[in-house]
């Protein structure tokens, strides 16, 4: 790209440094016209075809899988389930550690990209903050039911059962309720209140009717005015900070169901910081997973650009690298600590019969992101697909090594089991997969998938100062001139002077 | 026709860009009007300033929603685990050298009070949600939530005057003036 010489606005009186432009985050010029036109029109246009090829499959799938799956155990109960031997966690747990890190890329996009001022997640950050409802949603589906007797979940929040027993504090399994629940709640309240301006949008943009009605209620009677605004900016900052340490505590505490226990390969320090840098490399992988096709199939170009994916690819291989430090790290405990039963938990791992989920979990989540150090690949939409799958599939092997092969070697002989799935975990699983997915296609139909506002919010032409000569230098031509001749008279000694401008600066207009 | 008189709601100008409206704004505090906003479709940086408006007092409902929540878990688990139920699992005590294993709950009632804290206070702040509003009868004011920059000058401001007033925001850069009334 072209990179002309811009002074810093910061520098209005002195030198003017000069600067390289920013990589522009809305292409060609946009107006907010254009994007209010092209969001709404998402969901105001009839679907293209792929949208009903890909949600039917989808909704039947999660209608015999996550409707027929648990209806067929509850009806019949937990034994059918392949973890009916030492390896109680089994599946159920392997999925929903699994569901529950997808969500915490949609948490790290709206809120620590928020408090980092990084202003490209504002492309991206509905569909990720949608993805981490929906995950938790399916997250929630297995312990809910790996507890044996659904009708008795209640004995999960904190009232006394009936014979006044209380729920145990001190255990990692009831903070996982509450970080879980809270998760879910605040991520809720988040994504909502983040799309009440643009519910109003859609609301104003309808003919009056039903639809108008529906849009209109949720959008709260939203007018737009500053003094709503004022209040609004405050509540979202400081959601995103309450945000940002809950989603690092909340696979932190899943990981203690782990780290807090005496089995070997389980009872480690690294596992807060590992679990969570899995859980948002998980995450970013589905984004783009789900992403990459949106953008193409909705005509986003200009809104979703490749600077984001790049940025997404980049966080991909950083946290990747983080994580195949973590695998590397706990082989390296293990053998340095000299404990026999860490080092025989992890050669099981690696050269046990479950050795080859050891390997896959190796080649796709530490080797596959690799290929993200070369920019070609970066900006190949098929590699990037490639390695986002990859990922996918290597967390939750990453996930299955973890509960599995633990647990399928306990402390004594006598413990030692296989684990097979059976076709019930199976049905299930998939069929949360098709929830996830059959979930998400809806969200594109009924609601806003880019945060619009926040969108315009990022144009050149938004800040106030923008045509205010003063402040904005006319970028690239007179600016370097008058940077020069500012350099030669402070070299001069000169200490007090302003150098006026002899062009006019032109002003970005945006394209209709 | 009608003939029974409306209610006046106030002045609604257009204006056209976000800088026109930072401007007019300034123009319109140094003025002394109290009733009156600048609508815009995303939050305009700086706009608080040139309103002459405070800033926001949510922080603090946040912070004692938040310490609610704090205390909330503190009791809930203490009383449960030291004082009606104790339990002696993996030889954690069942007195107040317990209280490091309640941290995680007393976190996460934390964020989700001050959470729920900033949702409701926010809309009380907002005075949201409401059904109608006198602004939406306007013609025009639906493109504020797509490309439109307004300023309303309600009638109950103590400077309201139906001629100045109009001057005032015609002066200052506004279009489309229009005396919006209240259904």
């Amino acid at each position: 790209m072209e990179s002309t010489i811009q002074t810093a606005p910061e520098t209005e009186a002195g030198i003017m440094l000069p600067v390289l432009e920013r990589e522009k985050l809305i292409l060609q010029g946009r107006s907010y016209h254009w994007i209010t036109a092209r969001v709404c029109g998402v969901l105001e246009n009839r679907q293209p075809l792929i949208w009903w090829l890909l949600f039917i499959p989808c909704a039947l799938i999660a209608t015999i899988g996550v409707g027929g799956g648990l209806f067929h155990l509850v009806s019949t109960g937990v034994g059918i389930w392949g973890n009916t031997n030492r390896v109680m966690w089994g599946w159920p747990i392997v999925n929903f550690v699994f569901w529950i890190g997808i969500g915490h890329a949609g948490t790290l996009i709206s809120a620590i990209l928020f408090l980092t001022r990084q202003n490209w997640r504002t492309s991206i950050n509905r569909a990720a903050e949608a993805m981490t409802i929906f995950a938790v949603i399916c997250a929630g589906i297995f312990p809910a039911f790996h507890i044996g007797r659904v009708w008795f979940a209640w004995f999960l929040a904190p009232v006394p059962n009936a014979n006044g027993i209380w729920q145990n504090f001190k255990s990692p399994l009831l903070w996982d309720v509450f970080a879980v629940s809270t998760y879910f709640t605040i991520s809720l309240i988040f994504w909502f209140l983040g799309m009440v301006p643009d519910l109003a949008t859609i609301r104003d943009r309808c003919k009056p009717g039903l639809r108008k009605m529906l849009y209109g209620i949720f959008a709260l009677g939203w007018r737009g005015g500053n003094r709503q605004w004022s209040h609004y900016e405050m509540a979202y900052l400081l959601l995103a900070a309450l945000a940002t340490p809950l989603v690092l505590s909340v696979h932190s505490v899943v990981s203690f169901d782990f780290a807090t226990s005496v089995v070997p390969g389980w009872h480690t320090t690294i596992f807060p910081p590992y679990f969570v840098a899995g859980a948002i490399f998980g995450g970013f992988a589905m984004v783009l997973t789900i992403m990459v096709p949106a953008r193409f199939i909705y005509g986003l170009q200009d809104l979703i650009t490749m600077k984001h994916i790049d940025n997404m690819a980049k966080i991909i291989l950083l946290t990747g690298t983080i994580v195949g430090y973590a695998y590397l790290m706990e082989l390296f405990v293990a053998f340095y600590s000299g404990g026999i039963y860490e080092m025989a938990a992890f050669r099981f791992r690696i050269a046990g019969p479950f050795g080859w989920a050891y390997m896959v979990m190796m080649f796709c989540n530490v080797i596959s992101p690799q290929l993200f150090w070369f920019r070609a690949c970066r900006e190949n939409l098929w590699v990037v697909m490639g390695v986002a799958m990859c990922v996918n599939v290597g967390m939750w092997f990453e996930r299955f090594v973890i509960i599995v092969c633990t647990l399928t070697r306990g402390w004594l002989p006598g413990d030692w089991k296989t684990y097979s799935p059976s076709p019930e975990d199976l049905l299930l699983f998939m069929g949360t997969i098709g929830l996830f997915l059959g979930l998400f296609m809806l969200f594109l139909r009924f609601l806003p998938c880019i945060n619009i506002a926040e969108v315009k919010w990022t144009l050149p032409e938004s800040d106030p100062h923008h045509d205010d000569p003063r402040n904005h230098p006319d970028p690239g031509v007179t600016a370097e001139p008058a940077y020069q001749l500012e350099t030669a008279l402070a070299e001069s000694g000169y200490q007090k002077f302003k150098t006026q401008l002899s062009q006019k600066p032109q002003s970005v207009s945006p394209k209709p | 026709m009608s003939t029974t008189r409306k209610r006046v709601y106030g002045y609604l100008a257009e204006f056209r860009s976000a800088s026109a409206l930072y401007q007019a704004a300034e123009k319109l505090r140094d003025a002394g009007f109290r009733k009156w906003d600048c609508y815009s479709p995303y939050p305009i940086h700086g706009l608080d300033g040139a309103m002459g408006m405070k800033r926001s007092i949510l922080p603090w409902f946040v912070f004692f929603g938040g310490m609610t929540g704090t205390a909330t878990a503190f009791t809930l688990a203490y009383v449960t685990q030291v004082v009606i139920y104790p339990t002696v699992v993996q030889a954690k005590p069942a007195n107040i050298f317990t209280t490091p294993a309640f941290f995680p709950i007393m976190f996460e009632l934390t964020v989700l009070f001050a959470g729920i804290t900033a949702l409701f206070g926010l809309l009380a702040l907002i005075q949201l949600p409401r059904l109608n509003h006198p602004l939406f009868a306007s013609h025009q004011f639906h493109r504020v939530t797509d490309d439109g920059f307004f300023i309303a000058i309600e009638a109950r401001d103590p400077q309201f005057s139906p001629i100045q007033t109009r001057d005032l925001l015609a002066e200052i850069g506004g279009n489309h003036i229009e005396l919006v009334e209240e259904d």
